[in-house]
Protein backbone atom coordinates (compact mmCIF):
# COMPACT_ATOMS: atom_id res chain seq x y z
CA UNK A 1 0.00 0.00 0.00
CA UNK A 2 1.19 3.49 -0.86
CA UNK A 3 2.63 5.43 2.12
CA UNK A 4 3.02 2.18 4.07
CA UNK A 5 5.29 -0.15 2.08
CA UNK A 6 7.96 2.53 1.47
CA UNK A 7 8.40 2.91 5.21
CA UNK A 8 9.00 -0.80 5.85
CA UNK A 9 12.10 -1.40 3.75
CA UNK A 10 14.68 -3.46 5.52
CA UNK A 11 17.66 -1.99 3.68
CA UNK A 12 16.76 1.52 4.75
CA UNK A 13 16.09 0.32 8.31
CA UNK A 14 19.62 -1.08 8.44
CA UNK A 15 20.95 2.24 7.14
CA UNK A 16 19.16 4.11 9.91
CA UNK A 17 20.37 1.64 12.53
CA UNK A 18 23.97 2.20 11.29
CA UNK A 19 23.51 5.96 11.53
CA UNK A 20 22.13 5.60 15.07
CA UNK A 21 25.20 3.51 16.06
CA UNK A 22 27.49 6.23 14.69
CA UNK A 23 25.60 8.97 16.56
CA UNK A 24 25.45 7.49 20.06
CA UNK A 25 28.35 8.01 22.47
CA UNK A 26 26.68 7.24 25.82
CA UNK A 27 23.53 5.70 27.36
CA UNK A 28 20.14 7.28 26.72
CA UNK A 29 16.56 6.36 27.66
CA UNK A 30 13.79 7.26 25.19
CA UNK A 31 10.07 6.73 25.61
CA UNK A 32 7.65 6.18 22.75
CA UNK A 33 4.39 7.63 23.96
CA UNK A 34 1.83 5.79 21.89
CA UNK A 35 0.78 2.15 22.25
CA UNK A 36 0.64 1.79 18.46
CA UNK A 37 4.33 2.72 18.34
CA UNK A 38 5.12 0.22 21.12
CA UNK A 39 3.36 -2.45 19.09
CA UNK A 40 5.39 -1.66 15.93
CA UNK A 41 8.68 -1.53 17.85
CA UNK A 42 8.14 -4.93 19.44
CA UNK A 43 6.61 -6.51 16.31
CA UNK A 44 9.54 -5.54 14.09
CA UNK A 45 12.16 -5.93 16.84
CA UNK A 46 13.34 -2.36 16.24
CA UNK A 47 14.71 -2.09 19.79
CA UNK A 48 17.09 -4.94 18.94
CA UNK A 49 18.49 -3.02 15.98
CA UNK A 50 19.62 -0.26 18.36
CA UNK A 51 23.01 -0.15 20.11
CA UNK A 52 23.03 -1.27 23.74
CA UNK A 53 23.38 2.33 24.93
CA UNK A 54 19.87 3.17 23.70
CA UNK A 55 16.95 1.93 25.78
CA UNK A 56 13.35 2.35 24.63
CA UNK A 57 10.76 2.39 27.41
CA UNK A 58 7.09 2.18 26.66
CA UNK A 59 4.66 4.94 27.46
CA UNK A 60 1.09 5.24 28.72
CA UNK A 61 -0.39 5.86 25.27
CA UNK A 62 -2.98 3.09 25.10
CA UNK A 63 -6.44 4.44 25.93
CA UNK A 64 -7.87 0.93 26.26
CA UNK A 65 -5.22 0.11 28.87
CA UNK A 66 -5.65 3.26 30.95
CA UNK A 67 -9.48 3.25 31.01
CA UNK A 68 -10.20 2.79 34.74
CA UNK A 69 -11.71 -0.46 35.97
CA UNK A 70 -14.54 1.57 37.48
CA UNK A 71 -15.47 2.87 34.00
CA UNK A 72 -15.36 -0.67 32.52
CA UNK A 73 -17.73 -1.83 35.27
CA UNK A 74 -20.00 1.16 34.60
CA UNK A 75 -20.05 0.30 30.86
CA UNK A 76 -21.07 -3.26 31.70
CA UNK A 77 -23.80 -2.12 34.09
CA UNK A 78 -25.29 -0.03 31.27
CA UNK A 79 -24.82 -2.78 28.65
CA UNK A 80 -26.76 -5.24 30.85
CA UNK A 81 -29.94 -3.16 30.64
CA UNK A 82 -32.55 -4.73 28.32
CA UNK A 83 -33.47 -1.35 26.80
CA UNK A 84 -29.86 -0.61 25.75
CA UNK A 85 -27.82 -1.34 22.62
CA UNK A 86 -24.24 -0.89 23.77
CA UNK A 87 -21.72 0.03 21.04
CA UNK A 88 -17.95 -0.07 21.37
CA UNK A 89 -14.72 -0.23 19.40
CA UNK A 90 -13.65 -3.86 19.16
CA UNK A 91 -10.62 -3.55 21.40
CA UNK A 92 -12.74 -2.74 24.48
CA UNK A 93 -14.82 -5.94 24.29
CA UNK A 94 -12.36 -8.26 25.97
CA UNK A 95 -11.15 -5.86 28.63
CA UNK A 96 -12.11 -7.50 31.92
CA UNK A 97 -13.98 -5.53 34.53
CA UNK A 98 -14.24 -6.66 38.13
CA UNK A 99 -16.45 -9.63 37.21
CA UNK A 100 -16.95 -9.94 33.47
CA UNK A 101 -16.26 -8.41 30.05
CA UNK A 102 -18.51 -7.04 27.31
CA UNK A 103 -18.04 -10.11 25.12
CA UNK A 104 -19.25 -12.40 27.90
CA UNK A 105 -22.27 -10.13 28.46
CA UNK A 106 -23.00 -10.37 24.73
CA UNK A 107 -22.86 -14.16 24.86
CA UNK A 108 -25.39 -14.00 27.72
CA UNK A 109 -27.84 -12.00 25.62
CA UNK A 110 -26.88 -8.35 26.10
CA UNK A 111 -27.10 -6.34 22.87
CA UNK A 112 -23.42 -5.37 22.54
CA UNK A 113 -22.22 -4.31 19.08
CA UNK A 114 -18.80 -3.56 17.65
CA UNK A 115 -18.61 -0.42 15.54
CA UNK A 116 -15.89 0.69 13.14
CA UNK A 117 -16.83 4.36 13.43
CA UNK A 118 -18.88 6.35 15.98
CA UNK A 119 -21.12 7.43 13.09
CA UNK A 120 -22.24 3.78 12.81
CA UNK A 121 -23.93 4.22 16.21
CA UNK A 122 -26.15 6.95 14.78
CA UNK A 123 -27.34 4.54 12.07
CA UNK A 124 -28.15 2.00 14.76
CA UNK A 125 -30.02 4.65 16.79
CA UNK A 126 -32.08 5.73 13.76
CA UNK A 127 -32.97 2.11 13.00
CA UNK A 128 -33.92 1.31 16.63
CA UNK A 129 -36.03 4.22 17.92
CA UNK A 130 -37.41 2.09 20.81
CA UNK A 131 -33.91 1.37 22.16
CA UNK A 132 -31.28 3.51 23.88
CA UNK A 133 -28.02 3.39 21.96
CA UNK A 134 -24.94 4.02 24.09
CA UNK A 135 -21.43 4.41 22.65
CA UNK A 136 -18.32 3.85 24.78
CA UNK A 137 -16.39 6.98 23.76
CA UNK A 138 -12.80 6.30 24.73
CA UNK A 139 -9.54 7.42 23.19
CA UNK A 140 -6.86 10.07 22.99
CA UNK A 141 -6.94 13.35 21.05
CA UNK A 142 -6.83 11.26 17.83
CA UNK A 143 -10.28 9.78 18.44
CA UNK A 144 -11.91 12.86 19.99
CA UNK A 145 -12.93 14.46 16.64
CA UNK A 146 -14.82 11.32 15.58
CA UNK A 147 -16.50 10.92 18.96
CA UNK A 148 -17.35 14.63 19.13
CA UNK A 149 -18.92 14.47 15.66
CA UNK A 150 -21.24 11.63 16.69
CA UNK A 151 -22.68 13.77 19.54
CA UNK A 152 -22.79 16.92 17.42
CA UNK A 153 -24.55 15.16 14.56
CA UNK A 154 -27.05 13.47 16.94
CA UNK A 155 -28.04 16.88 18.27
CA UNK A 156 -28.27 18.34 14.74
CA UNK A 157 -30.67 15.55 13.81
CA UNK A 158 -32.61 15.70 17.07
CA UNK A 159 -31.74 12.06 17.71
CA UNK A 160 -32.71 11.52 21.37
CA UNK A 161 -31.99 7.81 21.85
CA UNK A 162 -28.20 8.17 21.53
CA UNK A 163 -25.67 8.90 24.28
CA UNK A 164 -21.98 8.45 24.97
CA UNK A 165 -20.10 7.09 27.98
CA UNK A 166 -17.01 9.30 27.86
CA UNK A 167 -13.59 8.22 29.11
CA UNK A 168 -11.27 10.44 27.06
CA UNK A 169 -7.64 11.06 27.97
CA UNK A 170 -4.99 13.56 26.85
CA UNK A 171 -1.31 12.93 26.19
CA UNK A 172 0.61 16.04 27.38
CA UNK A 173 -0.56 15.88 31.05
CA UNK A 174 0.51 12.21 31.18
CA UNK A 175 3.95 13.11 29.79
CA UNK A 176 4.29 15.78 32.47
CA UNK A 177 3.22 13.33 35.17
CA UNK A 178 6.02 10.99 34.00
CA UNK A 179 8.61 13.75 33.91
CA UNK A 180 7.64 15.02 37.39
CA UNK A 181 7.86 11.58 38.97
CA UNK A 182 10.92 11.18 41.26
CA UNK A 183 11.82 7.84 39.66
CA UNK A 184 11.62 9.18 36.09
CA UNK A 185 14.25 7.75 33.69
CA UNK A 186 12.97 9.26 30.43
CA UNK A 187 15.38 11.66 28.69
CA UNK A 188 13.56 12.11 25.39
CA UNK A 189 10.25 11.26 23.72
CA UNK A 190 9.03 9.89 20.42
CA UNK A 191 5.83 11.94 20.29
CA UNK A 192 2.45 10.51 19.27
CA UNK A 193 2.11 11.16 15.52
CA UNK A 194 -1.62 10.68 15.17
CA UNK A 195 -2.50 12.66 18.31
CA UNK A 196 -0.45 15.50 16.82
CA UNK A 197 -2.21 15.13 13.45
CA UNK A 198 -5.25 16.47 15.30
CA UNK A 199 -3.83 18.86 17.91
CA UNK A 200 -0.49 19.79 16.30
CA UNK A 201 2.62 20.11 18.43
CA UNK A 202 2.62 23.66 19.76
CA UNK A 203 1.54 22.45 23.21
CA UNK A 204 4.58 20.14 23.34
CA UNK A 205 7.02 23.02 22.98
CA UNK A 206 6.68 24.29 26.60
CA UNK A 207 7.12 20.70 27.87
CA UNK A 208 10.38 20.26 25.91
CA UNK A 209 11.65 23.60 27.26
CA UNK A 210 10.50 23.18 30.88
CA UNK A 211 11.89 19.66 31.40
CA UNK A 212 14.74 19.98 28.86
CA UNK A 213 13.70 16.89 26.89
CA UNK A 214 13.69 16.49 23.12
CA UNK A 215 10.28 15.51 21.71
CA UNK A 216 10.21 14.16 18.17
CA UNK A 217 6.71 13.78 16.71
CA UNK A 218 6.98 10.34 15.11
CA UNK A 219 4.97 8.09 12.81
CA UNK A 220 4.16 4.41 13.22
CA UNK A 221 6.02 2.55 10.47
CA UNK A 222 9.40 0.97 11.21
CA UNK A 223 11.39 3.61 9.29
CA UNK A 224 9.45 6.42 10.96
CA UNK A 225 10.26 5.01 14.39
CA UNK A 226 13.96 4.55 13.62
CA UNK A 227 14.18 8.02 12.07
CA UNK A 228 12.40 9.55 15.11
CA UNK A 229 14.83 7.70 17.39
CA UNK A 230 17.80 9.04 15.41
CA UNK A 231 16.47 12.62 15.55
CA UNK A 232 15.92 12.42 19.32
CA UNK A 233 19.41 10.94 19.86
CA UNK A 234 21.07 13.63 17.73
CA UNK A 235 19.41 16.26 19.93
CA UNK A 236 20.43 14.50 23.15
CA UNK A 237 24.05 14.13 21.99
CA UNK A 238 24.09 17.85 21.07
CA UNK A 239 22.48 18.91 24.39
CA UNK A 240 19.34 20.19 22.64
CA UNK A 241 15.72 19.90 23.80
CA UNK A 242 13.40 20.89 20.98
CA UNK A 243 10.20 19.67 19.38
CA UNK A 244 10.89 18.23 15.92
CA UNK A 245 8.54 16.65 13.41
CA UNK A 246 9.56 13.35 11.84
CA UNK A 247 6.09 12.88 10.36
CA UNK A 248 5.46 15.99 8.21
CA UNK A 249 3.57 14.03 5.57
CA UNK A 250 0.53 14.12 7.88
CA UNK A 251 1.40 16.32 10.90
CA UNK A 252 1.44 20.12 10.73
CA UNK A 253 2.53 22.33 13.63
CA UNK A 254 -0.97 23.73 14.09
CA UNK A 255 -2.70 20.34 13.63
CA UNK A 256 -6.21 20.14 12.21
CA UNK A 257 -7.99 23.37 13.20
CA UNK A 258 -11.40 22.26 11.88
CA UNK A 259 -11.30 19.16 14.09
CA UNK A 260 -10.00 21.09 17.13
CA UNK A 261 -12.87 23.55 16.74
CA UNK A 262 -15.61 20.91 16.94
CA UNK A 263 -13.87 19.01 19.75
CA UNK A 264 -13.79 22.29 21.73
CA UNK A 265 -17.50 22.84 21.18
CA UNK A 266 -18.49 19.37 22.42
CA UNK A 267 -15.86 18.53 25.08
CA UNK A 268 -14.17 20.36 27.95
CA UNK A 269 -11.00 19.43 29.81
CA UNK A 270 -11.41 17.67 33.19
CA UNK A 271 -9.44 15.59 35.70
CA UNK A 272 -9.29 11.90 34.74
CA UNK A 273 -8.25 8.72 36.52
CA UNK A 274 -5.76 6.60 34.53
CA UNK A 275 -5.71 2.88 35.23
CA UNK A 276 -2.35 1.94 36.73
CA UNK A 277 -1.36 5.58 37.23
CA UNK A 278 -4.08 7.32 39.25
CA UNK A 279 -5.81 10.66 38.78
CA UNK A 280 -3.96 13.20 36.65
CA UNK A 281 -5.31 16.78 36.82
CA UNK A 282 -6.73 18.24 33.60
CA UNK A 283 -5.87 15.05 31.69
CA UNK A 284 -9.13 14.20 29.92
CA UNK A 285 -12.30 15.35 28.24
CA UNK A 286 -15.91 15.25 29.37
CA UNK A 287 -19.01 16.50 27.56
CA UNK A 288 -19.85 20.16 28.00
CA UNK A 289 -23.03 20.92 29.97
CA UNK A 290 -24.82 21.85 26.74
CA UNK A 291 -24.60 18.15 25.76
CA UNK A 292 -25.74 16.71 29.11
CA UNK A 293 -28.69 14.99 27.42
CA UNK A 294 -26.15 12.89 25.51
CA UNK A 295 -24.09 11.93 28.57
CA UNK A 296 -24.66 8.27 29.45
CA UNK A 297 -23.01 8.72 32.85
CA UNK A 298 -25.73 11.26 33.67
CA UNK A 299 -28.61 9.38 32.00
CA UNK A 300 -27.91 5.95 33.52
CA UNK A 301 -27.40 6.05 37.28
CA UNK A 302 -25.72 2.72 38.02
CA UNK A 303 -24.91 3.27 41.69
CA UNK A 304 -21.51 3.23 43.34
CA UNK A 305 -18.94 0.84 41.94
CA UNK A 306 -16.22 -0.74 44.08
CA UNK A 307 -13.20 -2.18 42.31
CA UNK A 308 -9.94 -3.79 43.31
CA UNK A 309 -6.78 -4.09 41.22
CA UNK A 310 -4.36 -7.01 41.48
CA UNK A 311 -1.81 -6.44 44.27
CA UNK A 312 1.09 -8.04 42.31
CA UNK A 313 0.63 -6.16 39.03
CA UNK A 314 3.31 -3.50 38.29
CA UNK A 315 1.55 -1.93 35.29
CA UNK A 316 1.75 1.55 36.83
CA UNK A 317 5.55 1.32 36.78
CA UNK A 318 5.53 -0.08 33.22
CA UNK A 319 3.26 2.74 32.02
CA UNK A 320 5.69 5.30 33.42
CA UNK A 321 8.73 3.63 31.87
CA UNK A 322 10.24 2.72 35.23
CA UNK A 323 9.98 -1.06 34.68
CA UNK A 324 9.81 -3.40 31.67
CA UNK A 325 7.13 -6.11 31.33
CA UNK A 326 9.57 -8.94 32.10
CA UNK A 327 10.54 -7.25 35.39
CA UNK A 328 7.15 -8.42 36.70
CA UNK A 329 7.07 -11.84 38.43
CA UNK A 330 3.54 -12.48 37.08
CA UNK A 331 4.39 -11.66 33.41
CA UNK A 332 3.57 -14.61 31.14
CA UNK A 333 2.67 -16.74 34.20
CA UNK A 334 -0.41 -15.62 36.18
CA UNK A 335 -0.78 -12.67 33.78
CA UNK A 336 -1.39 -13.32 30.06
CA UNK A 337 -3.59 -11.64 27.40
CA UNK A 338 -6.22 -14.34 28.16
CA UNK A 339 -6.10 -13.58 31.90
CA UNK A 340 -4.73 -10.06 32.29
CA UNK A 341 -4.05 -8.77 35.79
CA UNK A 342 -3.58 -5.14 34.85
CA UNK A 343 -3.68 -2.24 32.43
CA UNK A 344 -0.68 -3.07 30.22
CA UNK A 345 -1.87 -6.62 29.44
CA UNK A 346 -5.53 -5.86 28.65
CA UNK A 347 -5.08 -4.49 25.11
CA UNK A 348 -2.90 -5.60 22.19
CA UNK A 349 -1.21 -2.20 22.36
CA UNK A 350 -0.26 -2.48 26.02
CA UNK A 351 3.46 -3.01 26.53
CA UNK A 352 2.98 -6.32 28.39
CA UNK A 353 0.58 -7.69 25.75
CA UNK A 354 2.94 -6.67 22.93
CA UNK A 355 5.90 -8.37 24.66
CA UNK A 356 3.80 -11.48 25.20
CA UNK A 357 2.37 -11.61 21.66
CA UNK A 358 5.82 -11.42 20.07
CA UNK A 359 7.30 -14.06 22.33
CA UNK A 360 9.43 -11.88 24.60
CA UNK A 361 8.46 -14.04 27.56
CA UNK A 362 10.08 -16.99 25.80
CA UNK A 363 13.26 -15.30 24.51
CA UNK A 364 14.21 -12.23 26.47
CA UNK A 365 16.94 -11.26 24.00
CA UNK A 366 16.33 -12.67 20.52
CA UNK A 367 19.14 -12.08 18.04
CA UNK A 368 18.88 -8.85 16.11
CA UNK A 369 19.52 -10.76 12.90
CA UNK A 370 16.43 -12.87 13.39
CA UNK A 371 14.31 -9.81 13.97
CA UNK A 372 15.72 -8.05 10.90
CA UNK A 373 14.54 -11.02 8.90
CA UNK A 374 11.05 -10.51 10.30
CA UNK A 375 11.15 -6.96 8.98
CA UNK A 376 11.94 -8.31 5.54
CA UNK A 377 9.04 -10.77 5.71
CA UNK A 378 6.67 -8.03 6.82
CA UNK A 379 7.75 -5.93 3.87
CA UNK A 380 7.37 -8.65 1.23
CA UNK B 1 -6.11 2.53 19.36
CA UNK B 2 -4.66 5.52 17.51
CA UNK B 3 -4.22 3.37 14.42
CA UNK B 4 -4.71 5.44 11.28
CA UNK B 5 -4.27 4.27 7.71
CA UNK B 6 -3.70 6.17 4.44
CA UNK B 7 -6.38 5.64 1.80
CA UNK B 8 -7.07 7.12 -1.66
CA UNK B 9 -10.27 9.16 -2.02
CA UNK B 10 -12.35 7.83 -4.93
CA UNK B 11 -15.61 9.78 -4.89
CA UNK B 12 -17.16 12.38 -2.60
CA UNK B 13 -20.82 12.73 -1.68
CA UNK B 14 -23.14 14.02 1.03
CA UNK B 15 -25.03 11.34 2.96
CA UNK B 16 -28.82 11.75 3.57
CA UNK B 17 -28.03 13.56 6.87
CA UNK B 18 -25.89 16.12 5.04
CA UNK B 19 -22.49 14.83 6.23
CA UNK B 20 -19.64 15.05 3.70
CA UNK B 21 -18.50 11.49 3.06
CA UNK B 22 -16.19 9.69 0.60
CA UNK B 23 -15.47 6.25 -0.68
CA UNK B 24 -11.79 5.57 -0.07
CA UNK B 25 -9.57 2.74 -1.24
CA UNK B 26 -7.26 1.06 1.30
CA UNK B 27 -5.06 -1.31 -0.70
CA UNK B 28 -8.09 -2.79 -2.50
CA UNK B 29 -10.64 -2.49 0.31
CA UNK B 30 -13.14 0.32 -0.23
CA UNK B 31 -14.64 1.92 2.88
CA UNK B 32 -16.81 4.90 3.68
CA UNK B 33 -14.93 7.83 5.23
CA UNK B 34 -16.14 11.09 6.77
CA UNK B 35 -14.49 14.18 5.22
CA UNK B 36 -15.98 16.85 7.51
CA UNK B 37 -12.53 17.60 9.00
CA UNK B 38 -10.70 17.75 5.67
CA UNK B 39 -12.74 20.18 3.54
CA UNK B 40 -9.82 20.72 1.14
CA UNK B 41 -9.71 17.10 -0.04
CA UNK B 42 -10.64 16.20 -3.64
CA UNK B 43 -10.87 12.81 -5.40
CA UNK B 44 -7.40 11.37 -6.01
CA UNK B 45 -5.96 12.73 -2.75
CA UNK B 46 -4.65 10.41 -0.05
CA UNK B 47 -6.08 10.91 3.42
CA UNK B 48 -5.07 9.55 6.82
CA UNK B 49 -8.12 7.77 8.24
CA UNK B 50 -8.88 6.92 11.87
CA UNK B 51 -12.17 5.25 12.97
CA UNK B 52 -13.86 6.29 9.72
CA UNK B 53 -12.71 9.94 9.78
CA UNK B 54 -10.11 11.57 7.52
CA UNK B 55 -7.87 13.49 9.95
CA UNK B 56 -5.46 14.95 7.43
CA UNK B 57 -4.55 14.96 3.78
CA UNK B 58 -1.28 13.10 3.14
CA UNK B 59 1.23 15.67 1.87
CA UNK B 60 2.84 13.98 -1.15
CA UNK B 61 5.77 16.42 -1.32
CA UNK B 62 6.65 15.90 2.34
CA UNK B 63 6.31 12.14 1.93
CA UNK B 64 8.71 12.19 -1.04
CA UNK B 65 11.15 14.42 0.85
CA UNK B 66 11.25 12.19 3.96
CA UNK B 67 11.79 9.15 1.78
CA UNK B 68 14.57 10.88 -0.16
CA UNK B 69 16.36 11.83 3.09
CA UNK B 70 16.22 8.20 4.21
CA UNK B 71 17.59 6.94 0.91
CA UNK B 72 20.39 9.49 0.78
CA UNK B 73 21.41 8.73 4.35
CA UNK B 74 21.49 5.03 3.55
CA UNK B 75 23.68 5.57 0.49
CA UNK B 76 25.99 7.86 2.46
CA UNK B 77 26.27 5.38 5.30
CA UNK B 78 27.08 2.58 2.85
CA UNK B 79 29.68 4.70 1.12
CA UNK B 80 31.36 5.63 4.40
CA UNK B 81 31.25 2.08 5.64
CA UNK B 82 32.83 0.97 2.34
CA UNK B 83 35.62 3.52 2.78
CA UNK B 84 36.24 2.33 6.33
CA UNK B 85 36.50 -1.23 5.10
CA UNK B 86 38.85 -0.20 2.31
CA UNK B 87 41.01 1.76 4.76
CA UNK B 88 41.26 -1.31 6.95
CA UNK B 89 42.50 -3.10 3.81
CA UNK B 90 40.27 -6.08 4.35
CA UNK B 91 41.54 -8.62 1.80
CA UNK B 92 38.51 -10.86 1.66
CA UNK B 93 35.91 -8.34 0.54
CA UNK B 94 32.49 -9.91 0.51
CA UNK B 95 33.83 -13.04 2.15
CA UNK B 96 31.80 -12.69 5.28
CA UNK B 97 28.43 -11.13 4.80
Amino acid sequence: MKYIDEYRQQELAQGLAREIRRTVTRPWVLMEVCGGQTHSIVKYGLDHLLPKEVELVHGPGCPVCVTPLEMIDRAQAIARRPDVIFCSFGDMLRVPGSESDLLILKSRGADVRVVYSPLDCLKIARANPDKKVVFFAIGFETTAPANAMSVWQARQEGLRNFSVLVSHVLVPPAMEAILQSPDNRVQGFLGPGHVCTVVGYEEYEPIAAKYHVPIVVTGFEPLDLLQGTLMALRQLEAGKAEVENEYPRVVKREGNRVAQDLVGKVFEVCDRAWRGVGTIPQSGYRLRDAFRDYDAEHLFQVGSIKTQESPICISGLVLRGVKKPHDCPAFGKECTPQHPLGATMVSAEGACAAYYTYGRHLHMKPAAAGKAKELEVAHS
Amino acid sequence: MCLAVPGKVLEIERNPEGVRMAKANFGGIVKSVCLEYTPEVVPGDYVLVHVGFALSKVDEEEAARTYEILREMNQLAELEEGETEAAAAAPAKGGAS
